[in-house]
């Protein structure tokens, strides 16, 4: 078959999208995405938030890559530094509800009866509400800002691993290495969070692979909508915001942000998309 | 003797402490905002005798758990307080705010429906060959556009350079109203095709290594209408629930297409309530859109089992 059809780009894409391909490619984008924000005060070539009148809505050049915005900013410095604030949004966004659904999961899971049927109904209450809806009543109450944010998203998000690490443990609380923990007489939270989580981990990092996608997507909407990071702070959400009123005259200040958020997701996705089929193929 | 369909009649009651629970979280959050809602509903004229008047009024000087009653029994009458801002009846508001959001809704799934089936078709077809390929990359980028981002793109192209359709806002008349509504529900359509491509891609390439495909095979139809006649209308029944899934997602959608292009619905008046603190409509728009999730998963339900005769609840 081969030989019927040696055409080289079609051999290319097919290596490119086996799965390691993937995971190196989705792996490159996140470590240069990790790198800019560490090294964000070495690279970014101006200071993201001074402010320089002489130098209004300038246009792409050599001196600014990316132009500059309303206030003579620097936009690829902006963007450089926003890495940080994105990232931290995206990876702390996903991290604690994980963390609390992965436990509640496994607890309910666990223990079953009155403290499981109370647990399915209050995650089919919060599903009934629509996510971002939902995110942005709780910061109503909160007040805008980043730790709103964030504690928004751990009581919204938690449920989905919740559901996720529940049905897991239904299964793995029947297999012989939790029966046999059992009959040694190890405590209740010795067997869960000692024998059961850890089992049940892998399918909750896996999705949190592709759920930090919204996330980072969610902050970002909230932050554009005003009620998340606040200005100045170099933020990509805040940034299109800002620059959605100078749309007729200069594109590059709501461009090149979003096109930021576009490539980090992308890597996020590699990767994801990587791991989960790993994943599938051990299970 | 309704047979399969006798889970409409029960569901609903199913369904009944999920709505108990909607109103009591909503009730909490309303009653979670810091600040005594008598004298912000007093301002300046919050002298003791008046506050206590009001907070007689409005019962507030009564136990949380009667609080909650008198809010139940105010819903049932289809009353959700008023708007601070508006100063009319929280449902009358959103009434008025309903259609945009509606049609932009319905014809974002459109739309995405007619982007994501040939794609998919393209992608199952061809399986393994470069136009897979490209359809596949294109949904995994897809799934990381920013549909605020997504929105001001297609403005800068569509309206501002090209100057073919409206910046933002909405119309009176209909032709008017549909200009208006055609990158709204472009920046929606584009990142909901990326999810169902994906599904259905899936669902068309089991369909055509299904039995059913073979069968048709061997009695000699042709590949084209084994696609279209067989795998396609399969595949598209786990679309609905993959819709009905994602709704929750979509009105989220809304709130932010509804504000990059100003289109005064539901979700632009949401955002606006917070900001102007006025609680009573962001608690009736986050109740309106809980209870249409329910339904629309109801109807979903329903739909599915009226399509695909094996499927029982």
């Amino acid at each position: 078959m081969a030989q019927t059809r040696p055409f080289f780009p079609q051999l290319k894409w097919r290596a490119l999208m086996s799965s390691n391909t993937t995971l190196t490619l989705g792996f490159c984008i996140l470590a240069f995405f990790i790198a800019a924000a560490l090294l964000a005060p070495l690279v970014a070539p101006f200071d993201p938030i001074l402010q320089d009148a002489s130098a209004r809505l300038q246009a792409p050049t050599l001196l600014h890559p990316f132009g500059t915005d309303n206030f003579g900013r620097d936009v690829l410095s902006r963007v450089i530094w926003g890495v940080r604030i994105d990232l931290q949004i995206a990876l702390l966004g996903v991290l604690f509800p994980m963390i609390i659904g992965t436990i509640l999961g496994t607890v309910a899971g666990f223990l079953g009866g009155i403290v499981d049927t109370i647990l399915m109904r209050i995650i089919d209450i919060v599903l009934a509400f629509p996510f971002l809806v939902l995110m942005l009543s709780i910061i109503t109450i909160l007040g805008p800002g980043l730790a709103s944010f964030y504690i928004a998203m751990a009581l919204v998000g938690w449920v989905s691993y919740a559901r996720l690490v529940r049905a897991q443990i239904l299964v793995l609380k029947t297999m012989d290495f939790a029966v046999a923990a059992q009959s040694l007489g190890y405590s209740r939270l010795r067997i869960m969070f000692r024998h059961l989580l850890p089992n049940a981990l892998t399918g909750s990092i896996v999705f949190a692979m592709s759920d930090v996608i919204l996330v980072l997507l969610n902050g970002a909407a909230i932050s554009y909508l005003g009620l998340g990071v606040q200005p100045p702070a170099a933020e990509w959400g805040i940034m299109v915001a800002e620059g959605q009123g100078f749309i007729t005259q200069a594109w590059w200040i709501t461009f090149f942000p979003g096109f930021a958020i576009v490539c980090l997701a992308l890597g996020f996705s590699l990767l994801g998309d990587a791991l989960g089929d790993m994943w599938e193929a051990e299970v | 003797m309704l047979g399969r369909y006798r889970f409409v009649l029960f569901r609903p009651f199913q369904l009944l402490p999920v709505m108990f629970g909607i109103s009591v979280v909503t009730f909490i959050l309303v009653r979670l905002i810091p600040g005594d809602p008598a004298r912000v509903l007093l301002g300046a004229r919050s002298t003791p005798t008046a506050l206590a008047k009001i907070r007689a009024q409005y019962g507030l000087d009564e136990p949380m758990i009667t609080q909650y009653f008198y809010f139940l029994k105010n819903l049932v009458h289809g009353e959700m307080g008023r708007s601070t801002l508006y100063k009319i009846d929280v449902l009358k508001l959103i009434a008025t705010r309903i259609e945009p959001t509606l049609m932009l809704v319905f014809f974002a799934v459109l739309l995405s429906l007619v982007i994501a089936v040939p794609l998919a078709a393209l992608s199952a077809r061809k399986q393994g060959q470069w136009p897979d390929h490209f359809a596949r990359i294109a949904v995994t980028a897809g799934l990381g556009f920013p549909q605020f981002w997504l929105g001001v793109m297609l403005i800068i192209l569509f309206a501002v350079s090209l100057n073919w359709l409206p910046v933002s806002g909405y119309g009176k008349s209909f032709e008017d109203k549909a200009l208006h509504l055609v990158l709204p529900c472009l920046t929606i359509a584009l990142s909901l095709s990326s999810v169902i491509t994906r599904s259905l891609r899936a669902a068309m390439i089991s369909g055509l290594n299904s039995d059913i495909a073979t069968a048709a095979r061997a009695r000699g139809v042709s590949e084209n209408t084994v696609f279209w006649r067989h795998v396609v209308p399969n595949a598209l029944v786990p679309t609905i629930n993959l819709l009905a899934v994602n709704i929750g997602w979509l009105i989220g959608g809304t709130v932010v297409v509804e504000s990059v292009f100003a289109l005064p619905g539901m979700g632009q008046l949401l955002v606006r309530g917070i900001f102007s603190r006025d609680y009573m409509v962001v608690q009736g728009v986050a109740m309106v859109f809980a209870v249409a999730t329910l339904l629309i998963n109801f109807l979903a339900d329903i739909l599915t089992v009226a399509l695909d005769p094996r499927v029982k609840f």
